[in-house]
């Protein structure tokens, strides 16, 4: 009896610690985002909708896609009429979700998770007529699985359309412990690569559109590098290798393979399914699926990543910097937006932030790095759920502020530079 | 945000307590359908841990978007045949709860009728759910030898 009674004691004390800690955590909320010194960060909007891509006209509104239409809106357009730094929503259109988003040459290009459309802009960058958009893309394969089609444009005419596999790793039966890998993906055909179309020709599909690169299991952030002309894409790379626990342990599960950026030329294979990229060993490996057993390595035809993040941070937006606000090291630089993993229980998720990578002469000049860390809101995520905000898309503000989106609670941040700031 | 501030407290304490109680009692149990149901519970709880656990999360609420929830679902708490089919046949493609998920739920039917009565059975009493036991006799019926 007085056993239990010490027991009761203890759960009263451990109850009265933990009211405490959670009260502690609640008046830190404030300060709970962390960025280099002179970088201060701010909500720009709020509860939005589940904001995916933006895109920011030459007098500074913004674009955004949202995931799921809010009363039949799926793209809305923020306004900051009187410069205080707060945006609000002055209309909205488009009655599809989805995630792709971009302004280029007075046209607003929006896609949905099968097709992608244009809007023709005016001399505002405000679009013109809401309600006919130009249909350039129809037709994409969308099965739920990696189904959001993110885009971006070169100099040349050009769209670049992002066709997740609905897979994980084409295995006979998906995410089936032990399941063989199908011989010659045949999901490669249509998905697992980005397809290029024309920006200017109606209702393109795969017949008239060309597979620009292949062996990509799913890419969400991607950016053309005006620097070196060319495309940029993050990898979300595959889960669960411990579906093969003969090899590979829960521990390694988590932190294989690595996120991978990849710097994309006409016909490159990025090797999905086929392999996946060990950020320690520093090596493109066999695919279980295909034979592999964690030490075997993968055919080198297969292109090799620009820079290796750690496993299953999920990028979603990817942005070189090419504004003048930031610091001098910024500039040609990557963002990457992180919306945090999912596939690392029982270990915490990890993730939840937005990285740079500087770059110098189009290539890596140093380490990735984590920028503004903070969104999840809770010092560790044992669950994603538990994230207050999620990171998912970047966009350049005029002013070159960087703007951050959260698909969670719709929050619109911006992240300013002031060198007086402490 | 008070409220579940409130819930997470409340769940806490009525651990604390159901721990206490059950110490008490501990030497005078006799095995019983009680007994019977909480071993199932603690078998399925590993079970849980060396697959589930990578989708649906430690606390058994999924990933928005990606991966339903095991929480207060009708398909948790409901029917328990169709409970049972889905880890023996898989599935994909099902709106819950007006949400959608976009990964496939893979078939486990490698686990043994006994494993799955198991992990259910810890799943439907886990989570803040409560629910009546899956049986091995229930899942013998729809999975005859094995």
């Amino acid at each position: 009896m007085k056993n239990n009674h010490t027991r009761l004691k203890i759960a009263t004390l451990s109850l009265a610690l933990l009211c405490s800690i959670t009260k502690a955590q609640t008046n830190k909320k404030a300060e709970q985002f962390k960025l280099p010194q002179g970088f201060n960060i701010s909500v720009a909007a709020d509860d939005v909708g589940r904001a995916r891509h933006m895109a920011i006209t030459t007098d500074g509104a913004i674009y955004v896609k949202l995931a799921r239409p809010v009363d039949g809106k799926g793209i809305i357009l923020l306004e900051d009429k009187d410069g205080d730094g707060k945006f609000n929503q002055s209309s909205g259109f488009g009655n599809y979700g989805g995630t792709g988003l971009y302004i280029k040459d007075n046209y607003l290009y929006a896609s949905s998770n099968s097709e992608v459309f244009r809007y023709k802009l005016d001399k505002d960058q405000r679009v013109v007529d809401p309600s006919k958009p130009e249909k350039i893309v129809t037709g994409l394969i969308d099965r739920r699985q990696h189904e959001t089609k993110s885009i971006t444009l070169d100099n040349n005419g050009n769209l670049y359309v992002n066709i997740g596999a609905y897979s994980n790793s084409c295995q006979e039966a998906d995410r089936r412990a032990g399941s063989p890998g199908r011989p010659d993906c045949p999901i490669l055909d249509s998905a697992g690569g980005i397809w290029r179309f024309k920006i200017d020709q109606l209702n393109q599909s795969y017949n008239n559109g060309s597979r620009f690169a292949t062996g990509l299991r799913n890419v969400v952030g991607l950016d053309w590098n005006q620097q070196d002309n060319s495309l940029y894409v993050m990898q979300h790379g595959r889960d669960q290798l411990d579906m093969f626990s003969q090899f590979f342990n829960s521990k390694q599960s988590a932190e294989l393979p690595a996120e991978c950026m990849y710097k994309l030329k006409e016909g490159d294979n990025a090797g999905w399914p086929y392999m996946y990229y060990d950020p320690f060993k520093k090596k493109k490996m066999l695919a279980p699926e295909y034979g592999g057993d964690g030490t075997k390595e993968a055919n080198n035809k297969f292109i090799d990543p620009v820079v290796a993040f750690p496993a299953h941070l999920a990028p979603n937006g990817l942005l070189f910097y090419t504004g003048s606000q930031f610091p001098e090291r910024y500039k040609n630089g990557a963002f990457v937006a992180f919306h945090g993993s999912w596939n690392r229980a029982p270990q915490p998720q990890e993730g939840y932030f937005v990285a740079f990578v500087p770059f110098a002469n189009g290539k890596p000049s140093g380490e990735w790095e984590i920028f503004a860390n903070g969104f999840a809101g809770v010092s560790v995520v044992n669950s994603p759920r538990e994230a207050v905000h999620r990171p998912c898309g970047l966009a350049l503000g005029k002013d070159g502020s960087l703007y951050v989106s959260d698909d969670t609670k719709g929050t619109i941040f911006r992240i300013t530079y002031n060198k007086n700031s402490k | 945000m008070k409220k579940i501030l409130y819930s997470g407290l409340l769940f806490i304490a009525f651990f604390a307590l159901k721990t206490v109680t059950a110490q008490t009692k501990k030497p005078l149990a006799k095995p019983s359908a009680t007994t019977n149901i909480n071993a199932s519970i603690q078998r399925g709880k590993a079970v849980y841990a060396t697959l589930c656990v990578a989708c649906h999360q430690v606390d058994g609420g999924g990933v928005p978007n990606l991966n339903p929830p095991l929480i207060k679902t009708s398909y948790v708490l409901g029917d328990k045949k169709r409970l049972i089919n889905i880890l023996l046949n898989g599935m994909q493609g099902v709106d819950i709860d007006g949400e959608t998920y976009s990964n496939v739920m893979p078939p486990v039917s490698q686990f043994s009728n006994q494993q799955i009565a198991d992990v259910l059975t810890y799943v439907r009493n886990s989570f803040g759910n409560k629910a009546s036991a899956v049986t091995l006799t229930e899942v013998n019926s729809l999975r005859p030898k094995k």
